[in-house]
């Protein structure tokens, strides 16, 4: 389990899936959860099983979470910052999520 | 047993060599390794028929071929390999953002229809109500399309896969970081000068892409292919919401869409340029809007094989028969056909008259 080395910097909050989650400015969301104790960020659009953060730069798209409405926001790329509602990434995106009508024209 | 060197491991090269390996030869496919242009990694995964062929009706036939043994091609390499290629035959469509575009692309399928026949060529022109019922999400501009049930889709990197372990499990053989850097006739046989060693063979395939430019001339082919970049944009990955292609975006097997439909003559070069992204982002979205809300996550730009008419080159050397060449743009749509109608040619040592059309002779202004 990963632990804090340098607990310094302002004390922040957001919560993760509606649980608080504490933090120090200059976090990044993933940093931050993993300091938590939190591992899993998302499910695989695929296979639906439990994915986390793993390179913590931005290149392998594991940590994805929705933030503040947003979905599939790279956690190890987003600074945590208080009031954030940070939730799970449940598997993929509905891609006419912002269409009018989008929806029924699948019907 | 013939023994036969295949100069390429991209999709060209892997399906020839799996349908010489399949027929009974000894393969040896020389890959050049991470260094290539590796055409086959940057492909869009279209196996498309509509509008293939226009002016060269062999080329239609050929690829309507290829699409019609997509299905057991598939078949065969998933009980083979055990890997699915995420092939599937929905129909393919093309959309018009203008009446202007609408009437060419009438014509074009009227031009089709009058040399091989509706019922044959299978390609129905649809107005903007009929679109919109074959897929969903599309925007108000779209005026109409083209839909053509012998088109499909699939994964370039599936197949490039299967089509590998197919050829070492028809015992054939793959070397890496064998760039080959000279062919020439040797004995009875050919020989190929690679960064991995020199190679023997009864027969010798030339299915290196870009690279057969400069290697053919050593068997007295003369092989005038050059490069057009197409740039890819692929988003994140959403939940299944259509299974047919368009042509210029396609929902993947594992939710991504990929975006593209750009061609550029700009040499050996491989970068993403803004412009470029933007333009084709720009159409897709006017296609389909609900794009605009999915997040990019990879672009990259590829070079397509492309010979002075956009057509394949098949041929046999003259000089020194036993050395072939094959050439195109559309390594996934022709697959099926080069593993399995064309490697059997190859594997008889003469290729079919049906492919006469394509010796690069044809662009030799003295020869005709």
């Amino acid at each position: 389990m990963p632990t804090r080395i340098d607990a310094a910097g302002e004390p922040i909050a957001f919560t993760f899936d509606g649980v608080r989650v504490e933090a120090r400015a200059g976090d990044s969301l993933a940093a931050a959860l993993l300091a938590a104790g939190i591992d899993t960020t998302r499910r695989s659009a695929v296979s639906g099983m439990a994915r986390g953060p793993y390179c913590m730069m931005g290149t392998c798209f594991e940590c994805l979470v929705v933030v503040d409405g947003v979905p599939n926001r790279q956690a190890c790329m987003v600074e945590a910052a208080d009031g954030l509602v940070v939730t799970t990434q449940d598997g993929a995106v509905d891609a006419f999520a912002h269409e009018d009508g989008g929806r029924e024209m699948l019907a | 047993m013939t023994d036969t060197i295949v100069v390429g491991g991209g999709l060209v090269g892997a399906a020839v060599a799996y349908g010489l390996a399949r027929a009974g030869d000894t393969v040896t496919v020389l890959d050049e390794g991470d260094v290539a242009f590796r055409a086959s990694r940057g492909n869009f995964g279209l196996v498309w028929v509509q509008s293939k062929g226009d002016g060269r009706p062999e080329y239609t036939r050929w690829t309507r071929r290829s699409a019609d043994l997509w299905p057991e091609f598939t078949a065969e390499l998933r009980d083979l390999t055990g890997i699915e290629t995420h092939y599937s035959k929905p129909g393919g469509l093309h959309f018009a953002l203008s009446e202007e575009e609408m009437d060419a692309r009438k014509s074009l399928i009227h031009r089709m229809h009058n040399v091989h026949g509706a019922a044959e060529y299978g390609a129905e022109i649809l107005d903007g109500d009929e679109v919109r019922k074959l897929v969903p999400g599309l925007g108000p501009d779209v005026v109409g399309g083209t839909y053509c049930k012998h088109d499909g889709h699939a994964s370039p990197l599936y197949l490039l896969r299967a089509l590998h372990e197919g050829i070492l499990a028809h015992g054939g053989r793959i070397v890496g970081d064998a760039r080959a850097t000279e062919v020439a006739p040797d004995g009875a046989g050919f020989r190929a000068e690679t960064a991995a060693g020199t190679f023997r063979g009864d027969r010798l395939v030339l299915a290196a892409g870009l690279g057969n430019r400069a290697l053919g001339p050593g068997v007295g082919l003369t092989v005038p292919v050059a490069p057009q970049k197409g740039q890819i944009l692929v988003t994140e990955r959403a939940a299944m919401a259509f299974e047919m292609p368009t042509h210029v975006v396609r929902q993947t097997s594992e939710g991504t869409f990929m975006i593209g439909d750009s061609h550029e003559d700009v040499g050996f070069n491989l970068t993403s340029t803004t412009p470029t992204m933007a333009a084709i982002a720009a159409r897709a979205v006017k296609m389909f809007p609900f794009l605009k809300d999915l997040r990019i996550v990879r672009s990259w730009g590829a070079l397509r094989v492309m010979a002075p008419d956009g057509y394949p080159i098949y041929e046999e050397s003259r000089d020194h028969p036993g050395a072939f060449t094959v050439n195109c743009h559309s390594g996934v749509t022709l697959a099926a056909a080069h593993a399995l109608a064309l490697a059997p040619m190859l594997a008889a040592g003469r290729l079919g008259a049906e492919l006469d059309v394509f010796n690069a002779g044809r662009f030799d202004a003295d020869a005709h």
